[in-house]
């Protein structure tokens, strides 16, 4: 890319909610693109940096995974109050994923079911207030906050990611189309 | 000596009877459908044939072909509504593509695909319908079904089995199979049946053949729908 001399680096904030962490995965998968990026944008609150709260004024906010608990909806809202532009990012943040095949279950019945005492004759979920409750059902996150762009696909492939941001921050509006455009 | 009309400006040939449809997937031209199928009577349900006619909007599975007609397919404002169309046709059901037996052969995926389909937009409904594996070499998915009744029509007008029905009104609308117990294996149904293989998406699945072809060969993979034999996308 052709770069203005000097120009103010946009912030990027990335955040994985109820996600596997693919989608920050395949963004790494830009490889040596990785650098060209660096040059461009510098990085907010996210898995790959150390900061612990957005900062005000991001550019840019990519969300990866659905809504499952009551942090995920902090968080969520956290990065919508500070971010330009956010863009749910990956099949899980555009429709639940494949995390959301739990809304047709009882999410009381769910837990019960993963934490049983070994021998099975009684249960013991986690109560400590320290961990954040389930949500009924897992939500896309266009149920939560507003969404600027989606960007599908589980998960989006490097190249796809890369189109994406390069059209983004050249000033153009994001088109993914075949064979880039996926949703799975 | 054949009639025509045009579609998009272009000048289509058809014969008496043919539906704008037909003629115009006989003339190459694509137009993105998915309960219209050539060997079987139009079902005219899921609206993404929908074309202007003279300024007006019209299906075009059910549209008779009129000779002087002016159609109008492939415009942003057509498109649009068939996008919005598609994206309602997810919310309704719970179509987990990563998951998906049928993901890249799907003609619903490649129909939000070829309109460049990028969310679902709407929320969603989350349906329970209880997965039917009583067959022994079919499994039923029903919350994918789009309710095209493809399989339905060709139970009954090719294979004369009558295996599957739609049954309920509206959102509550749904897909049965005609047995007394509603399971698909106290029917007659076999693999060998037309009804097999004519579901669109991915409720009707072959027992055991999932994930068979690798990713890259898979029907639109290889080219997006709507594509022309050669190899020209629409
Ligand atoms: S039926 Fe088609 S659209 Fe639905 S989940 Fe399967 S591949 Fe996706
Ligand atoms: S099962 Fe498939 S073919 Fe039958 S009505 Fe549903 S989507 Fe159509
Ligand atoms: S193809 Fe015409 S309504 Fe479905």
């Amino acid at each position: 890319m052709n770069a203005p001399m000097n120009p103010r680096k946009l912030r990027i904030t990335t955040t994985s909610l109820s996600g596997c962490f693919g989608c920050h995965m395949s963004f790494l998968d830009i490889d040596e693109r990785l650098l060209e990026l660096a040059a461009l944008v510098e990085f907010d609150r996210s898995p790959i940096t150390d900061i612990k709260h957005c900062s005000q004024h991001c550019d840019l906010a990519l969300v990866e995974g659905g809504v499952c608990n009551a942090e995920n909806v902090h968080v969520l809202r956290e990065l919508r109050a500070n971010a330009k532009i956010l863009v749910a990012f990956g099949a899980c943040a555009v429709n639940g994923g494949l995390p959301a095949q739990r809304n047709h279950l009882d999410v009381g019945q769910c837990l019960s079911q993963v934490y049983r005492t070994p021998d099975g004759s009684a249960t013991a979920i986690p109560d400590d207030p320290e961990l954040p409750l389930l949500l009924d059902k897992v939500y896309p996150v266009n149920e939560v906050v507003r969404v600027d762009y989606f960007l599908p696909g589980c998960p989006p492939s490097a190249d796809t990611i890369w189109k994406f941001l390069t059209d983004l921050l050249t000033g153009r509006t994001p088109r993914i189309e075949h064979p880039l455009l996926k949703f799975d | 000596m054949s009639q025509t009309f045009t579609l998009d400006g272009k000048t289509i040939a058809f014969e008496p009877g043919q539906t704008i449809l037909q003629a115009a997937d006989a003339a190459g031209v694509f137009i993105p459908h998915l309960c219209y199928h050539p060997e079987f009577k139009p079902h005219g349900s899921c609206k993404l044939c929908t074309v202007k006619v003279n300024g007006r909007q019209t299906a075009s599975c059910t549209m008779r072909a009129m000779p002087g007609m002016a159609v109008e397919s492939d415009t942003e404002e057509i498109n649009a509504e068939r996008r919005a169309l598609t994206q309602m046709l997810f919310v309704e059901g719970n179509h987990y593509c990563p998951s998906c037996e049928k993901s890249g052969n799907c003609q619903l995926q490649a129909t939000a695909y070829h309109l460049g389909m990028m969310s679902t937009h709407y929320d969603h409904f989350f349906p329970n319908r209880a997965v039917d594996a009583s067959h022994p070499e079919v499994l039923l998915d029903f919350n994918r079904c789009i309710l095209c009744s493809l399989c339905v029509r060709a139970s009954r007008d090719v294979d004369g089995k009558n295996v599957f029905a739609l049954s309920g009104r509206g959102i509550d609308t749904h897909l049965i199979v005609n047995a007394s117990s509603g399971r698909l294996g106290d029917t007659d149904f076999t693999l060998a049946d037309k009804a097999a293989e004519v579901c669109p998406v991915g409720v009707i699945l072959k027992k055991r053949q999932g994930f068979a072809v690798p990713i890259g060969e898979r029907t639109y993979d290889k080219a997006p729908i709507g594509a022309t034999t050669a190899g020209e996308a629409c």
